[in-house]
């Protein structure tokens, strides 16, 4: 097991390196390979000495002050979004779990879209607050849905679902009615609403990293649990998890981790159900790696989204949703004709 | 092993048991029997502490059963459920693996290498050449082997079975009952079985509680239970009860009345 995982981790981590250099170096201004490595060299402490400034001021301004702080940006949401996803679908057991259809990503956006309307995005707890708000309106969205599924006590998993949607579609439209209010900043809230990374600078990367600390490190502590879940709640119970608790701790962690990304990126759909879903194809079931490589697989995949994003109509930037949906809506229907029959392969 | 006292439980007020008393002794095979709907499996949900009761209380190795938590009864008490494995994609050896989780530390780590346990369970079970199958390659037969086999690695002091043939043809409901009965011989664990198969029942168990509309009927051995006037009282039908020519225990034969 600890050899696979740091097979996969080795081998995504430097997939997911080489895509931010990539990166990085795309855009309206194109940048040479080497220079980005050696810009970003230079950065690490103790090696400003070792490599010689060959590059123009400018080239160091865009990579420092406007790709690289996109880039981390871009792969932590995809982090957030994808270990979001593969914590509800674990602990839900059901394959359409994920940020979205269980309301909580609109109910993070409710919050939002109500700080930006009333431009307190920055009050109170300066860059945290937006973060802090949309936590909190979406664990109520998530606690509206989980009382109106439980019946008797029980959380039936398929109304569960169903009140997730019933929940989203009425958020969206309460957001949607903000957006109506609001005549100046209309703008501002519809493109935050369809998701971008573009302007965001280091602040906001900052403040999405103790997020994805934490959220990796619960997350990853209940793997084995969450591997009991995947034969059934009872079997987990009679093997010795406190099921209340552990499901719980889970959704709890994964709404952190959807309205860090949400208040910072809009809504960003089908990250959290496509990402998991193909490092489940690739490395199997058992969430002590699904967990880890799927954060690292969310980050491969938003980097590369939002390089999409802002290259495709250059100089016209494409909200990062649009691309997002774009491919993975076919991309995740593919999957489910192809996921069929195979559980593992 | 087990002491049941005046057990009670009732849903949205319409009783499901009432006065259940018993003690199971340890390294007793019990089997529990009774008609759809008599309870029996509300009962053995209680024993394994999913549902609790409204009235009564049960000890289990001498501390009532409210006061373990989940990890310290998964040490005591493992399950084998009707309805067997779901078809997910783990494989054979690591749902055994599974089995191991209440002792294991919040690293997944514990102290002694588990290896030998796990081969010694595979081999008794027959599991060995699907060890590196998945779930979902496996007949109905051979998963419900390998949810017995995640319940033995519990090493559990009680083996709970849950109407474990109920999905499985005869030649694999005797091979799962000489497992159980074997593995027993060797580890003295204490089983309660729920069964719905009265000759079954006779075969394997040392004594039986009959449950009808939740109340107790009694508790004997085969011969006390399985007769004539007691099954036509709680199943509605009159059988021939008969002696087994070769392990001279009661079996029955249905009778039809068209």
């Amino acid at each position: 097991m600890k050899k696979q995982l740091l097979l996969w981790g080795g081998a995504s981590s430097l997939i997911l390196l080489a895509s931010a250099v990539v990166s990085i170096s795309m855009g309206a201004a194109s940048l040479p390979l080497s220079q980005v490595w050696l810009i970003l060299l230079h950065q690490l402490p103790g090696m400003s000495d070792l490599v010689a400034v060959t590059w123009p001021d400018s080239s160091e301004q865009i990579v420092m002050k406007v790709r690289f702080p996109r880039v981390i940006l871009a792969i932590l949401v995809g982090a957030c979004l994808s270990l979001a996803g593969a914590g509800f679908q674990g602990v839900l057991r059901n394959p359409l779990a994920d940020p979205f259809t269980m309301g909580v990503a609109s109910g993070a956006a409710v919050g939002a879209a109500f700080l930006i309307l009333f431009g307190l995005q920055f009050a109170f707890l300066g860059e945290w607050s937006t973060p802090v708000v949309a936590f909190l309106t979406g664990l109520c969205s998530l606690w509206i849905v989980l009382s109106l599924a439980k019946t008797q006590g029980k959380l039936q998993t398929e109304t569960l679902i169903l009140s997730g949607v019933v929940i989203q579609a009425f958020l969206g439209s309460l957001v949607s009615f903000m957006v109506s209010l609001s005549n100046q900043t209309v703008n501002e809230i519809v493109f935050w609403l369809m998701g971008s990374l573009s302007f965001r600078g280091w602040a906001f990367t900052y403040v999405l990293i103790p997020y994805v600390l934490i959220g990796v490190i619960v997350l990853v502590g209940y793997a084995r649990s969450l591997n009991l879940f995947a034969l059934g709640e009872r079997q987990a119970a009679h093997l010795g998890v406190n099921v209340d608790k552990t499901k719980l701790i889970i959704l709890l962690v994964s709404t952190l981790l959807t309205a860090a990304a949400v208040s910072i990126s809009g809504i960003i759909g089908f990250v959290g159900l496509v990402v998991p879903h193909l490092v489940r194809m690739l490395v199997g079931p058992d969430h002590r790696i699904l967990l880890p490589m799927s954060a690292i697989g969310g980050g491969i995949y938003v980097l590369w989204a939002d390089t999409l994003a802002r290259m495709l109509l250059v100089p016209t930037e494409i909200p990062l949703g649009v691309v997002t949906a774009f491919l993975g809506a076919p991309f995740f229907a593919y999957l489910l004709k192809q996921n069929k029959r195979t559980g593992r392969r | 092993m087990i002491h049941v006292r005046g057990l009670q439980k009732a849903y949205q007020g319409v009783s499901v048991l009432t006065e259940i008393d018993f003690d199971v002794k340890r390294g007793e095979f019990f089997g529990i029997i009774g008609p759809n709907g008599s309870g029996k499996s509300t009962l053995l949900k209680m024993i394994s502490s999913v549902i609790a009761p409204d009235a009564g209380e049960i000890t289990l190795a001498d501390k009532p059963l409210a006061r373990y938590t989940r990890k310290e009864l998964a040490r005591i008490l493992a399950v084998l459920e009707q309805e067997g494995l779901p078809p997910v994609g783990f494989r054979v050896r690591e749902v055994l693996e599974m089995g191991r989780f209440p002792y294991q530390n919040w690293l997944g780590e514990e102290k002694d290498d588990v290896t030998p346990l796990i081969e010694e369970i595979m081999q008794l079970l027959g599991l060995v050449p699907l060890a590196e199958r998945t779930l979902d390659q496996l007949s109905g037969g051979e998963k419900q082997r390998v949810a017995l086999g995640k319940a033995l690695v519990q090493k559990p002091q009680l083996l709970l079975l849950d109407e474990p043939t109920t999905y499985l043809d005869i030649g694999y409901q005797i091979q799962l009952m000489d497992i159980v009965r074997k593995w027993q011989k060797t580890t003295q664990v204490t089983v309660v079985a729920v069964l719905h198969d009265l000759n079954l029942a006779s075969l394997y168990c040392d004594r039986i509680l009959m449950l009808h509309k939740g109340v107790q009927i009694g508790v004997g051995t085969p011969q006390d239970m399985l007769q004539t006037d007691k099954i036509e009282a709680v199943y509605g039908t009159r059988p021939i009860v008969m002696e087994h020519p070769v392990h001279h225990l009661p079996q029955i034969m249905l009778q039809s009345r068209a």
